[in-house]
């Protein structure tokens, strides 16, 4: 190893461990019922971001400096059983994807950091909303360098669980948390096609590097060493994880509802870094979408249904945070759109500006209404309300038809409640029944008394109380 | 057979036993739960000896060093092997934090003598390998939960049914496996019989109506401490695996992999906590018995890893709700209970074990649940994709969970709900163990594959091409040391 390679391996090192440091000193504390000050927590969170960003700038420079278009940091295999070459390998890539948007990350979730110590301060979850967001940091660091699958799965999931908590941060209403439930419930069956994918990888390549499934290329330029039809069942599975994280269609229904959460964490979660991160997968994963004609349509033809449909429900949104997170998602319909065309150094650019405009907006929208006082103020009149004509050609029914799709939010929760939760609960809630039924008629017990006391407790005979032993 | 420095085994087993003994000459009530306490801690002590000891040792199996109950049981009855020297100190464990979280109010509801004598019988059937002593056991491990719900006056007829029907299938088909030759189709039958008792045990649909009958009706501490050990995947691990092809056992691996999607499924439609718990458990324990039933060395690494993580996780995710209800008394999930402020800790703890189930990344079931996934889709590429969705029902069921214990509104009260210095150190003492083996990974797994190489490679059915080349290299050993005498 050249001092170089020491080098990159010191400042790619500090990169990784900067918020797993992080993540473990917000646990433990809480874990040992010794939280800290919101001053410390502030420090703690804003040394870990540029013990982050610093050196990541150093690697970009020096890579700009030397021509190096990508630095492998390999720290060895967490696991491995050689005789079934099994291996969890823990490698990190620094390339012209993964810096940028590790930067990206690194710097907003700064900013974000900064303005949730005034946003959230005295607040009584103030230690909790950072754990979640260490959490989340730590798994957006990790899948912007993930080198492998695995490693990206690992941040993908923390990403997830950090989202759906956040959601829920106002935990004393039930709709914040309805929300953040229903947000868990799209991760979850999302990620498990992202999980199958991986399994499914490792079977065609055997290992889960994206270098070994690229040929080694350097990204943007790999090719797929995997054949058309392979290309089409592993990219449609990840096309399935891509849609539940990123909210494409026909999961768009829980971005309104992820707006829930604070404003910080919305801004920095579905303005920002977590709605673009189904498409930054599509972008690491872009050269096996070259190697399926059906697989690129696919990607185009959701790209384009989540842009249209997004479009069209953020006009018609009554309050900004659902208008905005409409808006997003027509961004990141149009940032696949732009990956299904193969223009990616385009879609890599998109996926920034749309992240730092869309957190600005999303930061500033609790003070809208003073802002606009503020300009008109200033303007000294009223601001001029443009009407938007765009649909005005199209007959009154279609347009009415379209007003109630954005309003409706395009029949999507409807659909998904109706036609597969409603099924799925009702099929086994009859499955329930029966076993009930069974076990009663077995043990010949009468039917149970399912009136309930004031107190909210369902069984509350001596002999039911004393089963809580 | 290599021998420990100390009769380890023996110990552990006595120890409980003559335990529960004492409890009862004392009949102090006041002392009993301390007693027990430091007694649980004791065989936990004993056990994690001899896992070092065996460790030191350095071998596939041992028995103790002077072996002071040869005068009542035939020699190498006890024994540890690599399958079970990590299943005794969790299984000591298990019993232990149970007896640690149970409020000193509730301590005259549970049954500590029963628990003891069942700690006891847990540990001496995870030392025992395939013998009339370990059917013996098997069947007796049935009897103090029998007891506790007749105590209790509740009816026994489901529990009675299910557990006569798992010793009588014990009996007939352990008999009828010593009377045919080893070598033949023969075995099929008794193997099938041994394979119905196993399945029962661990709850296998449609024969799992026990387990939720038995979380309805006993206390939950008995409950947890009958299932979560997972003695039924022991009794597969030893009848079932050394004998069956791979071809039956791969079958019935669909069955349980059935009940996993099926008993996940339903924990998401329940209201009772108690009814999501067993399903949860249901699930996780069943997607064990699909990796043991792979019969691959990374099927087998995987549920062997998974088994101590399911084990400690779900014990932890049951003592929490044990803790939650000895507080407010049993309570529904079709409503919000919103108790996070009254016991944070909880609260985290809750969570953290309801992720480590599922094998969230940076817990202890992590790899285990990849090398699960892995083995099940070496052998069935689409159907072993169902694990993925086993677990990902399982994961709803968690979150829903947690939110509606401790979210939803505002659950305000003057009377403190946190937890004990016991439950503390309880909570403490798992989480350490769930992250810290998952994120040290590798010793746990290296050795659990040492363990299901060992297992592949006895066998006696195990063509070569199953079993990694230096492995096979070394031959099979004969069917007569997998066949008792």
């Amino acid at each position: 190893m050249n001092t170089l390679d020491i080098f990159f391996h010191v400042l790619g090192t500090a990169v990784v461990a900067s918020p797993v440091l992080l993540l473990a000193v917000m646990g433990l504390t809480l874990l040992f019922n010794r939280p800290l000050s919101e001053t410390a927590t502030v420090r703690l969170t804003q040394t870990s971001v540029l013990l982050s960003l610093i050196p990541a700038i150093a690697i970009l420079i020096t890579m700009l400096a030397t021509g190096i278009r990508n630095v492998p940091i390999e720290f060895g295999n967490w696991v491995t059983i050689p005789e079934q070459a099994f291996h969890f390998h823990l490698k990190f890539t620094f390339d012209r994807l993964s810096i940028p948007f590790l930067m990206l990350s690194c710097v907003l979730c700064g900013v974000v950091g900064e303005f949730t110590r005034r946003y959230l301060h005295r607040e009584q979850g103030f230690a909790r909303f950072f754990l979640f967001y260490a959490i989340f940091y730590c798994g957006m660091v990790l899948s912007s360098l993930a080198g492998t699958i695995e490693t990206l799965f690992v941040g993908w999931e923390m990403v997830g669980l950090s989202s759906a908590l956040l959601i829920a941060y106002f935990h004393e209403r039930e709709n914040p948390v309805r929300n953040g439930q229903r947000v868990w419930t799209i991760y979850r069956l999302s990620d498990a096609a992202l999980l199958i994918a991986a399994i499914t990888m490792h079977h065609m390549v055997g290992e889960g590097d994206f270098g070994g499934l690229m040929n080694s290329g350097i990204w943007p330029e790999g090719t797929a060493a995997v054949t058309s039809s392979q290309a089409l069942l592993v990219g449609t599975l990840l096309l399935i994880g891509a849609a539940g994280k990123s909210a494409l269609f026909p999961f768009s229904g829980w971005l309104p509802r992820a707006m829930e959460g604070p404003t910080p964490s919305s801004a920095i979660f579905y303005g920002a870094l977590s709605v673009h991160l189904g498409a930054y997968l599509l972008l690491r994963l872009s050269p096996l979408l070259e190697a399926s004609l059906a697989l690129q349509m696919m990607v185009l033809s959701l790209g384009s249904i989540s842009a249209i449909g997004g479009a069209l429900m953020s006009r018609v949104q009554t309050d900004v945070k659902t208008s905005l997170a409409y808006a997003s998602l027509t961004q990141v319909g149009i940032i696949v759109v732009e990956i299904g065309l193969g223009l990616r150094y385009l879609a890599l650019i998109h996926i920034m500006g749309h992240a730092t405009l869309r957190t600005m907006q999303l930061l500033r929208a609790p003070t809208l209404l003073r802002d606009y006082n503020d300009l008109e103020n200033k303007i000294g009149s009223r601001l001029q309300q443009q009407s938007w004509s765009g649909v005005g050609w199209l007959p009154k029914p279609i347009q009415r038809w379209c007003y109630r799709f954005g309003f409706d939010r395009g029949f999507m929760d409807i659909a998904l409640d109706r036609w597969i939760a409603g099924q799925f609960v009702g099929c086994f809630l009859a499955c329930n029944r029966m076993e009930e039924r069974i076990t009663r008629f077995l043990s010949r017990e009468p039917e149970p008394n399912v009136d309930s006391d004031e107190s909210g407790f369902d069984d509350s005979t001596p002999q039911d109380i004393s089963t809580a032993a | 057979m290599s021998e420990l420095h100390f009769p380890w085994i023996e110990c552990s087993i006595l120890v409980p036993l003559l335990g529960a003994v004492w409890l009862q000459l004392r009949s102090n009530n006041e002392r009993a739960l301390r007693d027990t306490v430091v007694i649980c801690v004791a065989t936990l002590l004993l056990t994690i000896g001899e896992l070092v000891d065996f460790t030191m040792v350095g071998t596939f199996e041992a028995h103790d060093h002077w072996q002071f109950l040869s005068w009542i049981f035939p020699p190498d009855v006890f024994v540890i092997d690599e399958l079970s020297a990590f299943q005794l100190p969790l299984a000591a464990l298990i019993f232990m934090v149970i007896v640690l979280s149970t409020l000193r109010t509730k301590a005259p509801r549970f049954s500590l003598e029963l628990a003891l004598i069942s700690e006891s019988l847990v540990l001496a059937t995870f030392s025992c390998r395939a013998s009339w002593i370990l059917i013996a056991l098997l069947v007796a491990s049935t009897i103090p939960p029998f007891l506790e719900l007749r105590r209790r006056q509740r009816c026994t007829r489901i529990y009675c049914l299910h557990m006569g029907l798992f010793a009588a299938l014990l009996v007939v088909g352990y008999g009828w496996l010593t009377l045919v030759d080893s070598g033949t189709t023969a075995i099929l039958i008794p193997g099938a019989l041994l394979t119905a008792a196993g399945l029962l045990r661990s709850g296998i649909f449609p024969l799992h109506l026990w387990m939720t009958d038995l979380f309805e009706k006993a206390t939950f501490g008995t409950a947890i401490l009958h299932t979560t050990p997972l003695v039924g995947a022991y009794a597969v691990m030893r009848l079932v695996l050394p004998i069956a092809p791979s071809w039956a056992l791969q079958s019935i691996a669909v069955l349980s992999l059935f009940t996993a999607v099926y008993a996940g499924a339903m924990a998401l439609v329940q209201s009772d906590a108690r009814r999501m718990f067993c399903f949860l458990l249901l699930s996780q324990s069943s997607l064990i018995l699909v990796g043991l039933e792979l019969v691959t060395p990374t099927g087998l690494t995987g549920a062997l890893s998974l088994w101590l993580s399911v084990a400690m996780s779900l014990t932890g995710f049951g003592i929490t709700l044990r803790c939650i209800e000895a507080r407010i008394s049993r309570f529904s999930l079709d409503e919000f209970h919103g108790l996070y402020a009254q016991m944070p800790m909880l609260a985290g703890f809750f969570l953290l074990t309801g992720l480590a189930s599922i094998g969230f990344p940076a817990t202890i079931g992590f790899v285990g649940m990849e090398l699960l996934i892995e083995g099940a889709v070496e052998v069935y590429p689409l159907v072993g994709t169902m694990v993925v969705i086993a677990t990902a029902f399982c994961g709803i069921a968690v979150l829903l969970a947690y939110f509606r214990v401790f979210t939803g509104r505002e659950n305000r009260t003057l009377v403190s709900m946190r937890a004990r210095p016991a439950e503390r150190f309880a909570i403490l003492l798992l989480t350490l163990l769930l992250l810290g083996g998952g994120l040290y990974p590798q010793p746990g797994i290296a050795s659990r594959y040492h363990a299901a190489k060992e297992l592949t490679r006895l066998r006696h059915d195990t063509p070569p091409d199953d079993v990694p080349a230096h492995a096979a290299s070394r031959g099979h050993s004969s069917p007569a040391a997998n066949i008792p005498e």
